[in-house]
């Protein structure tokens, strides 16, 4: 990940036919940047540190204000225009979320994604991909612990094929605690 | 199942999990599109069953489903997860026996007995006779809702990096051209999409899928 060039602003990518992949740690963050045009959403966690906990907060938090909105939108449709200000985010975007319980675009998770288990963790969380990095590339048998990510992630609701998947993968990534990790340099850090 | 699974439950009902006469649909949930079928089959009064193992569509008894769709997604990562998990041979197998089966986009990549450009690797069912054509009205920046006459009638369906068929065999029949370009077969009780019916809300393709369903008696708990 580079870092910002401009730290007020954000890029218009709605000018670009190539797809633009921004990170979120909350909803709002996730809808502006669809509003500025982005292709997909990726919640953000930490990378490269084999920590998924970053992870795991960003998607529980996105897709949870997602299911408020959801029930908002059934119960009482006009605080929507509230929720809206708080979200930061066009009420236009903001109730086409609310009425389909999920973002207009992919969203998807990454950051400290190292096991199998991790990864279909996530997707039980209501991910709809996951993105592994250096989970894969700093591991013992990056080939084998690919492919049984991919499994897990693909099985991600059945614990016989993600246990299979997670035997006989050698070692692991070494990882490194978020908290460990000085905060001027945390990646989720970075964003608005 | 996990119980944090945040998907509505009617999505989530289990294979062979046959508690009346309604039909059981199974949609290969490997990746892809899978969500949207289920709800468009939820909406028809069928039941769902995602499958992802050998175990999830053969049962001891036989087929665990009634019907099958083959959502869109990318067709070279489902030919590699199928047969990964070992679907391969029984999907090929009872598609051949005759289940009804709907394949959309990739779904109709994977039917197809010939792809004329695959991916390194990829290969199909083989079980529709037909040439496909992979993105060929182009890439994901030219997606776009057209509407389209169909032997359902008129449509307004999603391309999506859509295939095409460029040659069929003499037992396929066209139902949707887009363009000169064909975009939708049917061979028997198999059904080949090019596009998404699933996105724009229309039930037709899925309520042919149910309707096909009567002429195929190879499930043994019926």
């Amino acid at each position: 990940m580079l870092s910002p060039a401009d730290y007020v602003n954000h890029i218009d990518k709605q000018a670009f036919t190539v797809p633009f992949v921004c990170g979120a740690t909350n909803l709002g963050e996730a809808l502006r940047r669809i509003t500025e045009g982005a292709a997909m959403i990726r919640s953000k966690g930490e990378a490269g540190t084999g920590d998924v906990s970053e992870a795991i907060k960003h998607i529980r938090t996105i897709r949870g204000e997602i299911a408020a909105l959801h029930a908002t939108f059934q119960a009482n449709p006009e605080q929507l225009y509230v929720a809206a200000k708080e979200l930061a985010a066009p009420y236009n975007l903001v109730l086409e979320v609310a009425q389909a319980g999920k973002l207009p675009v992919v969203l998807f998770t990454a950051g400290g994604v190292a096991t199998p288990a991790d990864a279909a963790l996530l997707m039980q969380l209501g991910a709809e991909g996951v993105f592994v990095g250096s989970g894969i590339f700093k591991s013992g048998d990056p080939a084998k612990r690919a492919a049984a990510i991919v499994k897990a992630t693909a099985a991600f609701s059945d614990p016989a094929v993600i246990t299979e998947a997670s035997r006989g993968l050698g070692d692991a990534m070494v990882g490194i605690n978020v908290s460990d990790v000085p905060a001027p340099h945390r990646l989720a850090e970075r964003g608005w | 199942m996990c119980p944090t699974y945040p998907h509505p439950t009617g999505w989530l009902s289990g294979a062979g999990d046959q508690m009346n006469s309604t039909p059981t649909v199974g949609v290969l949930a490997l990746q892809g599109g899978v969500r949207e079928h289920a709800e468009v089959l939820d909406a028809l009064g069928a039941r769902t069953a995602l499958l992802r193992t050998p175990a999830d569509l053969l049962g001891p008894d036989g087929l665990r489903v009634d019907a099958l769709v083959l959502p869109g997604g990318e067709s070279s990562v489902i030919d590699r997860l199928i047969r990964t998990f070992g679907l391969y041979d029984p999907l090929q197998e009872a598609i051949l026996a005759g289940l009804p089966t709907l394949g959309t986009c990739a779904g109709l990549i994977l039917l197809a007995n010939r792809v004329e450009d695959p991916a390194p690797g990829q290969q199909s069912l083989g079980v529709l006779d037909a040439t496909v054509l992979r993105n060929a009205f182009g890439s994901q920046v030219d997606s776009a809702e057209v509407e389209l006459e169909t032997a359902e009638g008129p449509v307004r369906v999603a391309f999506i990096r859509a295939p095409e068929v460029v040659a069929v065999g003499p037992g396929v029949e066209v139902i949707a051209r887009r363009s000169q370009a064909i975009v939708g077969v049917h061979q028997g009780a198999i059904t080949g999409i090019a596009f998404h019916p699933e996105l724009t809300g229309e039930a037709r393709f899925h309520r042919h899928l149910l309707t096909q369903i009567g002429g195929h008696q190879q499930r043994a708990a019926s």
